[in-house]
């Protein structure tokens, strides 16, 4: 029943993107939008997905969208470009599109064939093979670590395209004057700052919980890394890039990024060495199962490595932007004025 | 029976409206925030075709006879995070664009992309009747 709410509540905030023109409301009903599919993950029982849509969905893409917005302005121009040609081309697909659902599988049916191809084995025999009470762990981290192994290395590459769209060469001098706008910014929040400050330290720790507990429970490197950006994303809204800058090296944090997609990429080549396939942690202990249990705890850090950084780098290159926007705009209104 | 397939339905709708976004509207964040929307609904997709029927979270414990098949919720996982990093990586696109072109909307892009090139024809014909 609660996911039939869920799901209509979806449709209604869809609809409601379509129809506002301001992006600010956008941006906030995308978040909203992303919060309710989180909902609805936990309804459908898939809580893994669900924590790390609550993470990023709602919370680090809304941020990110607002910072561009920031930049780029919050008006959207009010005619659309032919929108009934549109409305046909997406009328037609969604009607072939529902044409076809209806030789589909019904909705939680177990014998749809989406449950009778590998999902048995990995849910009667993962605990003999990896070991691992968690099976979305064990599929992730064991069964299809070159899977996961080439989403990490997307994620650090989209990282590195944004690096070099956006990052900004600074020098000293310029540096101080726009540190000097940026903190002026964030004096006056002072409740706020002194319970961030309080939480901070515990969100790090729930991030480490996360991403060591991912093997008994929903977790992993790719919610732990989320979340522990999100716990220096907000000391750097609260206190400012520049002092953000100061506590996190930005060289540093670039190099983890690497790092953490070479530790993933050298277990690999370990197994290979001891006469394994590419990713077959069996080999890397004398026991099979401590061997898995051991390349999963080190491909997990590996990604949490590479996806807290990551995100760590793509907030800071937006912020750093704006930040220069700023100082830019208020350059061209001391000269005129 | 009817609502056998009503997730399979919102899907489809959900998907749909994000393609019309993509298509009809002219605001590059706008479209960004129509590939998300369109991007979340085949997340949703893959994810109600997970569920069992009485079956719970795929995590083992005992007296436990029915999980949910753990495969799509995996390919999932990852795919958000990836979408993510994409999609910051179109955002910064746009950012470059609004410094570059001074606006973001598809229309008046095209009409300075067409004056630049009218320009430069301009140019070139002059050249050429020169030499």
């Amino acid at each position: 029943m609660i996911d039939i709410i869920l799901l209509t509540l979806l449709v209604v905030v869809a609809i409601a993107i379509i129809r506002m023109k301001d992006l600010f409301a956008v941006v906030m009903l995308l978040g909203i939008y992303g919060l309710l599919s989180a909902s609805f993950f936990v309804a459908m029982d898939a809580v893994d997905v669900a924590f790390t849509e609550a993470a990023v969905g709602a919370g680090i893409s809304t941020l990110l969208m607002l910072v561009v917005i920031a930049m780029t302005g919050r008006k959207e121009k009010t005619n659309r470009h032919k929108p009934l040609p549109a409305l046909c081309i997406v009328l037609i697909t969604g009607g072939l599109l529902i044409y076809g659902t209806f030789d589909m599988p019904h909705f939680g049916a177990a014998d749809a064939p989406i449950h009778q191809h590998v999902a048995p084995r990995y849910i009667n025999d993962s605990m003999a093979e990896v070991g691992v009470p968690n099976i979305v762990t064990s599929v992730l981290a064991s069964y299809r670590a070159f899977d996961t192994f080439g989403e990490v290395v997307v994620i650090f590459t989209a990282g590195i395209g944004v690096l070099t769209l956006l990052s900004v060469a600074r020098r000293k001098e310029d540096a101080e004057k726009i540190s000097s706008i940026n903190d002026s910014m964030h004096e006056q929040h002072l409740v706020i700052r002194i319970v961030a400050k309080m939480l901070i330290p515990f969100i790090f720790l729930f991030a480490l919980y996360v991403q060591f507990h991912g093997d008994f429970g929903p977790g992993g490197g790719f919610q732990a890394g989320v979340i522990f950006a999100a716990a220096i994303i907000l000391y750097a809204m609260l206190f400012g890039l520049n002092t953000a800058r100061k506590v996190i090296n930005q060289t540093f944090i670039q190099l983890i990024a690497a790092v953490g997609v070479l530790l993933y990429g050298s277990v690999g080549i370990v197994s290979l060495m001891n006469d394994g396939n590419f990713f077959n942690y069996n080999v890397l202990a004398s026991d099979p199962i401590a061997g898995q249990h051991l390349g999963i705890l080190l491909i997990e850090w590996g990604v949490g490595c590479t996806v807290a950084s990551v995100m760590m780098i793509i907030f800071f290159s937006f912020a750093g932007r704006l930040e220069l926007h700023q100082h830019n705009e208020r350059v061209k209104n001391q000269e005129s004025s | 029976m009817l609502m056998d397939l009503f997730n399979h339905w919102v899907v489809i709708t959900l998907m749909m409206s994000g393609l019309y976004i993509v298509i009809a509207h002219g605001n590059l964040i706008k479209k960004i925030v129509g590939l998300s929307v369109f991007q979340t609904s085949v997340f949703i997709f893959y994810i109600s075709m997970a569920k069992v029927d009485g079956g719970t979270a795929p995590i083992l414990a005992d007296d436990i006879v029915q999980y949910s098949n753990p495969l799509p919720h995996v390919l999932i996982l990852t795919a958000i995070v990836v979408g993510i990093a994409t999609t910051a990586l179109g955002l910064s696109l746009v950012v470059r664009i609004k410094e570059a072109y001074g606006s973001i909307e598809e229309e008046s892009i095209q009409q300075q992309d067409n004056q630049q090139q009218d320009n430069n024809a301009h140019a070139k014909r002059k050249q050429e009747e020169e030499a």
